[in-house]
């Protein structure tokens, strides 16, 4: 039983990574990013004293005359076939409302969703009565952004029976900045759990099922008790990912691997701490370099 | 207090990995989080301290102005607690949201401090009847990440231990009006003795243990906390059950005699040595 109390230190920034030739050119807001007026402005800049001015902090991307800033920290802005990971807000007639970490709520609509046994009809009215029944207010789900409204809200669907609601595990919540977009979002690591790694930055880690399961989308929860195993894996996971987030990497199924296996020598409570969180995620960022190089 | 929701599955996983001795992130049932301690942050106070447990965040101040003792006890000076749950910490305190948990926290420590022992009121006076220090002491909390009480009872524990309330003297006229001089010096001042002044430790009850230090989803999965504010030398000044649920008389007595026990040592230990890390 330990209790440790530190003096705060000035956090180091985080180095360059060894292998970039090109240093981004990082603005904040207010900063001028050009003087030429023959650039057309995108996301992140406006146009003040005939100079163009960056709103949002982050690198500044060019693309022919195109100039934009991607913010670093920044809500969830839905692009059509993300993956994300939601917890459901509101009920209400024939949707859903789901939290995505976004500027305003997402939207599931009970047509969106499959029902148990992968029947295909139209929605009833005790369908909708029954949507309770399917999904409460505060269960987490993960499903593919189906439209993007023009106010920007996203619009959900489950139509696929690995999308649906989610049972036992950890829910880790990152910028969604940092999570790499890959073909995948589901992941099935060696170590003995599962990630799902939502676009929104919502990180769901669980138990890999021992057998896939033909229910459709899981809506009878396995409340049975977690080996203790399986839970030191996952709470390891959890510990890694948050310190990946610290650092700023980008995360994908190799970096949280690496940076699993560099933690073992340490104890999963230890790696919170900010020396042991430095020193895995530079052991990692080494690796990531070797398998690149 | 700031909720978040779960579903109901994450908290049979919560529930389940307490029985096992193994929380979410990695730690034991009687770990606590780093806690990261800052005195003197704010210029213009006496005494100041920044802690930092997790996500939660927490800033006192201390102010020493002069007044009249209370009449019950005219030979003392004493302390006035103020709580402010900034809509900072989570959208719920915005407007008057945060009063009332401000109160009940402001409570708690006037109850904490009620007591002759934790801090030394009779070195506050000044005269008699007349002039006493009365030290403010306000609370600001600026993120709320679960397990308030215990972060703010180190914060001002902290904030006591770095207030320097200047020296003064009674200067006697021949008319017998008495006039007070404030030293010039700005190192010419009187600390507190903190030896003495008790800190909060929370415990959680959720299934059958309980926890230390709760996160906010452990929280959420918890229906009754035992808040015990105990000295380093393990003398209790106050015990207090929040929540709904009940605690078996058994397990009140379980709880306070092994957690806060070993609890009690490596709290006091601090603030004289920050950089310690203390284990049992």
């Amino acid at each position: 039983m330990a209790m440790e109390m530190r003096l705060p230190v000035p956090r180091k920034p985080v180095s360059e990574s060894l292998g970039r030739e090109t240093k981004k050119h990082l603005v904040v807001p207010g900063d001028t990013i050009t003087t030429d007026t023959g650039f057309m402005r995108g996301h992140g800049t406006y146009i003040g004293e005939e100079k163009l001015i960056a709103s949002v902090a982050g690198p500044v991307e060019r693309v022919n005359k195109l100039i934009c800033v991607k913010a670093l920290k920044t809500r969830y802005n839905g692009e059509v076939g993300d993956i994300v990971v939601g917890r459901i807000t509101e009920v209400q007639q024939k949707r859903w409302k789901v939290e995505t970490n976004s500027r305003l709520d997402s939207v599931l609509l009970l047509s969106s969703m499959n029902l148990p046994g992968g029947e295909l009809r139209r929605r009833s009215a005790e369908d909708e009565l029954a949507m309770r029944g399917f999904l409460q207010e505060g269960d987490l789900i993960s499903a593919e952004v189906q439209a993007v409204f023009s106010d920007g809200a996203v619009s959900l669907h489950t139509r696929s029976l690995k999308y649906g609601k989610l049972g036992q595990g950890v829910l880790v919540q990152v910028p969604p900045s940092l999570v790499k977009r890959q073909k995948t979002h589901f992941h099935d690591l060696p170590c003995g759990a599962s990630v799902i790694l939502g676009n929104n930055g919502f990180i769901w880690i669980y138990p890999t099922p021992e057998h896939k399961e033909e229910d459709a989308g899981g809506f009878i929860a396995n409340l049975e008790p977690v080996s203790l195993a399986d839970r030191e894996v996952i709470s390891r996971l959890r510990n890694c990912i948050v310190s990946l987030v610290t650092q700023r990497m980008l995360l994908y199924d190799t970096s949280i691997l690496y940076c699993y296996e560099a933690s073992l020598p340490h104890q999963i409570k230890d790696i919170l701490k900010p020396e042991v969180m430095e020193e895995i995620v530079m052991e990692t960022r080494q690796r990531l370099l070797e398998q690149e190089g | 207090m700031a909720s978040v929701a779960l579903s109901e599955a994450e908290k049979v996983y919560i529930v389940h990995g307490v029985q096992e001795d193994l929380r979410v992130d990695g730690r034991g049932c009687e770990d606590y989080r780093c806690v990261e301690v800052e005195t003197d942050v704010v210029s213009n106070t006496s005494g100041s301290a920044r802690v930092k447990l997790g996500h939660t965040d927490i800033l006192v101040g201390v102010k020493a102005e002069m007044g009249t003792p209370k009449l019950e006890k005219p030979n003392e000076g004493y302390l006035e607690f103020f709580v402010d749950c900034s809509a900072n910490a989570t959208p719920e305190f915005e407007g008057r949201g945060g009063d009332d948990l401000g109160t009940e926290i402001a409570n708690t420590l006037y109850r904490i401090f009620n007591n002759k022992s934790s801090v030394d009121l009779k070195s506050l006076c000044i005269s008699p009847r007349e002039h006493c220090w009365i030290l403010y002491v306000d609370v600001l909390l600026l993120e709320c990440g679960g397990n308030l009480f215990d972060a703010i009872s180190i914060a001002v524990k902290a904030a006591l231990f770095n207030t320097r309330i200047p020296k003064v003297r009674v200067l006697e006229d021949e008319e017998g009006s008495k006039d007070i001089e404030l030293s010039d010096d700005p190192y010419d001042c009187i600390r507190l003795s903190v030896e003495n002044v008790p800190c909060i430790v929370t415990l959680c009850k959720i299934g059958y243990r309980h926890v230390v230090d709760a996160t906010l989803q452990e929280e959420a999965c918890s229906l009754a906390s035992l808040l015990v504010s105990v000295t380093s030398k393990g003398v209790v000044t106050c015990m207090r059950k929040v929540g709904k649920g009940s605690l078996d008389p058994e397990s009140i007595f379980e709880m306070m005699e092994g957690s806060s026990a070993r609890l009690a040592a490596p709290l006091g230990h601090f603030p004289a040595a920050p950089y310690q890390l203390v284990t049992d």
